[in-house]
């Protein structure tokens, strides 16, 4: 009995506190967003994710949210942490070191209520330029036989297809803030992951797409991009491997 | 004009500009700094014909990346199909409005009409 009210003693003296302070706005009814505060427990391991899907669970259920995997896998979770942009779930209240702990809808971003924003302008711009591999023969006609690829074929554009449209780099990027048009580091990273795969026939068109008034020149290497990419994507050296093609550096 | 031309002439007249600007200061080191502003030496360099088109180029390269940059900014501002045309052909008129008036005083200048 007193090893059993000893172990709950040390849990007790090790359930920390953080205030989770979280941005709610619904723009239907306000005009402009507050914070509501929460006292959340956590463990080492906890994330922010899990902290507001507390929240909701015991406080305020009416906290908008959008997750799916809680493993960094399905893109659905991107938000300001802190100020700044992150998954939710792939990111740790410990490792934040701080008692305060900010979340916000995700900046250039047009928000739908509190957390969670639309991808409209994100699904638009990633399927302007073409994301799917182009060619006259289809692997159907081709005597049934893959493509095969080598792996240092592979390398030239394997990172970029670890993309999982979470959106954190175009919510990182200066130009996406004002410029309504532009294509943004998503879409041009996943054009040069198509350009660059030796499979790939669309190379012209692809590059056609991003080279307008709106395109990849609208990058001014601020390089934010990649460094909230939570996939280890780098888009910004993406967006200068497609600058080579375009002034000839590279074919 | 595609966008990807127009970046390779702001991109070419900058790395022109920088040795053209280096070779115009160096030359301005030959005198003191108000020497070189004083009204002689000013008609002086104008009517150095070599001289007098090396300033004309930088004239040209500095106001076409320039007002080109100028584009590149006020496109990124705002946007609006009206509003870029009035900003593209905006910044080029007023990219030959330059050219066109420092063109006029070194031609004047060189040729000793003022
Ligand atoms: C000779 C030295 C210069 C060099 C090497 C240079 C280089 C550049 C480069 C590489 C860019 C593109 C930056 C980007 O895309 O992010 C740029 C943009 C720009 N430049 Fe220059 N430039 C020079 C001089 C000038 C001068 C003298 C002016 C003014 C007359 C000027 C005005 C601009 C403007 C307004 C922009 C657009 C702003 C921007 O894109 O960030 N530059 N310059
Ligand atoms: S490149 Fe990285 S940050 Fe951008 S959408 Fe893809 S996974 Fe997210
Ligand atoms: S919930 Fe899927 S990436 Fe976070």
């Amino acid at each position: 009995m007193a090893q059993v009210s000893s172990i709950a003693e040390e849990q007790a003296s090790t359930l920390k506190t953080i205030t989770l302070r979280i941005a709610r706005y619904n723009p239907e009814h306000d005009d402009s967003s507050k914070f509501m505060e929460f006292n959340v427990s956590y463990e080492k391991w906890t994330t922010v994710l899990e902290a507001i899907l507390d929240v909701k669970k015991h406080h305020d259920h009416s906290v908008a949210v959008r997750y799916s995997c809680r493993q960094a896998t399905c893109g659905s979770c991107g938000m300001m942490i802190n100020g700044k942009p992150k998954l939710a779930c792939f990111t740790k209240i410990s490792e934040l070191n701080s008692n305060v702990i900010t979340v916000e809808p995700m900046n250039n971003f047009p928000i739908i209520r509190d957390l969670a924003v639309k991808f409209e302008r994100l699904f638009d711009t990633h399927q302007k330029i073409k994301p799917y591999l182009i060619r006259d023969d289809t692997e159907l006609e081709s005597d049934a036989k893959e493509f095969l690829q080598s792996p240092k074929e592979l390398e030239q554009y394997i990172q970029f297809a670890n993309c999982i449209k979470c959106g954190l780099c175009n919510s990182a990027c200066p130009t996406m803030a004002t410029d309504s048009s532009f294509v943004g580091p998503q879409a041009l990273a996943q054009a040069y992951r198509y350009v660059a795969d030796s499979r790939d026939k669309g190379k012209d068109s692809r590059l056609k797409i991003i080279d307008e008034s709106h395109g990849i020149w609208r990058c001014h290497f601020a390089g934010s991009c990649s460094q909230v990419c939570p996939k280890g994507v780098d888009p910004a050296m993406g967006i200068q491997f497609l600058r080579g093609y375009l002034l000839g550096f590279r074919s | 004009m595609r966008e990807s031309t127009i970046m390779k002439i702001h991109y070419g007249t900058a790395l022109a500009a920088v040795a053209l600007v280096a070779v115009h200061i160096l030359m301005r080191l030959t005198m003191g700094f108000a020497e070189s502003l004083e009204y002689e030496n000013v008609l002086a360099n104008y009517k150095f014909v070599p001289y007098a088109i090396m300033l004309e180029l930088i004239l040209v390269l500095l106001a076409v990346h320039g007002f080109n940059g100028l584009r590149v900014i006020l496109l990124e501002l705002k946007q609006g199909r009206i509003y870029e045309k009035a900003v593209s052909y905006g910044c080029l008129a007023a990219m030959i409005g330059l050219i066109a008036y420092g063109s006029r005083t070194i031609i004047m200048t060189n040729m000793g009409l003022v």
